[in-house]
């Protein structure tokens, strides 16, 4: 709180900067939750077959599932160097 | 069939044991057989809560064990007589909680109890998630404070993925919301989160709002569950909460502060 806020009787609102961040971070491991325990591992392992290769760093490839009702898609995104 | 109702919260120290001790007190005092089992083995607490502490001489473990029979090791509570307190064990290490033995004495439980409530230790480890795996119900404990809040919803998605139900495929662990340590002055000076905050980021409905009060820790300092002391806020914000969870509508209260005036600030010095 600066000097004039002070004058202005002014208070920081904390309770909702604590809440953005919850609401941020709370949505963040939901997300996380919802995948399966096998895809840090799927990542690893393709991430090792494509550096066969190609050299590319570990955040150039992910890996997402979306699950619909019937069916789950796993979406692969690898980004390769430019040559 | 009894119901079992797990005490959890993820974060320690948010109240856990007070409440688990007042929910079943209360419980027990509208007539139904209730037994509370203290699930933190090592860090055993609920007998100090209930005033039994020196009445210990079986627990949890010895019966799992088959080194005592159930009627052995329960505790009969002096003030409720309908009320029952299953010791932790204070020596053991935690993986003695095996989830065969545990269901053993639930199941046991279960024939003459109405009510089971099952107190959680801190944590996402082996005791808390033994403590959850056969509930029906689950009170999760939260202040209005962001680290405790989000272990909150942690133990949301553990209720959702690792419960007996979640795993047998059944309806879903019943989930309710009870917020603790609340002071509505501050949530209206905007330094606490409100009920409404966290309601919106955990999304489970309310069951009650225990506000902050010196009154807990009087009682936890003479081993009185709080919900015995009638005259007070948070004794008689408990008994709204055992009279929500047995179904009944009470409209929730020690929501809004008690502006203090003229007369009270001049004679109770502010």
């Amino acid at each position: 709180m600066s000097f004039l806020d002070y004058f202005k009787g002014k208070k920081k609102n904390t309770a909702n900067v604590a809440k953005e961040r919850l609401q941020i971070i709370v949505a963040h491991e939901r997300g996380q939750r919802e995948q399966p325990d096998y895809l840090p591992k799927l990542q690893q392992e393709i991430l090792e077959v494509i550096r066969k290769y190609v050299q590319i760093s570990d955040d150039m490839v992910q890996v997402e599932v979306d699950r619909n009702d019937s069916c789950s898609v796993l979406e692969l995104n690898v980004t390769l160097p430019e040559r | 069939m009894a119901r079992i109702i797990v005490v959890t919260s993820g974060k320690g120290g948010v109240g856990k044991t007070t409440t688990s001790a007042s929910i079943s007190t209360g419980l027990a005092k509208r007539g139904h057989k209730t037994v509370v089992i203290d699930f933190d083995v090592g860090l055993r607490n609920l007998d100090l809560i209930m005033n039994c502490e020196r009445r210990v001489v079986y627990d949890f473990v010895n019966v799992i064990q088959g080194e005592a029979t159930l009627n052995q090791a329960l505790i009969r509570d002096k003030r409720v007589d309908t009320l029952y307190i299953l010791p932790a064990s204070q020596t053991r290490e935690k993986e003695a909680l095996t989830k065969e033995g545990v269901e053993r004495v639930i199941n046991e439980l279960s024939e003459t109890f109405d009510y089971i409530v099952c107190d959680s230790p801190a944590g996402i480890e082996h005791g808390a998630q033994m403590a959850l795996y056969y509930a029906d119900e689950a009170v999760v404990v939260t202040n209005p404070e962001v680290s405790s809040v989000r272990d909150s919803d942690r133990i949301l998605g553990i209720l959702q993925s690792k419960s007996r139900r979640a795993e047998m495929g059944q309806d879903p662990v019943r989930e309710h919301l009870l917020l603790t340590r609340y002071n509505p002055a501050r949530v209206e000076k905007g330094e606490m989160l409100s009920v409404g905050d966290v309601e919106e980021i955990l999304a489970i409905p309310l069951l009650g709002v225990i506000p902050e009060s010196q009154v807990v820790l009087n009682a936890s300092n003479q081993g009185v569950p709080v919900i015995l002391e009638e005259e007070s806020d948070a004794g008689q914000a408990y008994d709204d909460a055992v009279a929500r969870l047995l179904g009944e509508e009470r409209e929730h209260r020690f929501m809004t502060s008690q502006k203090k005036g003229f007369f009270s600030r001049m004679f109770k010095g502010g």
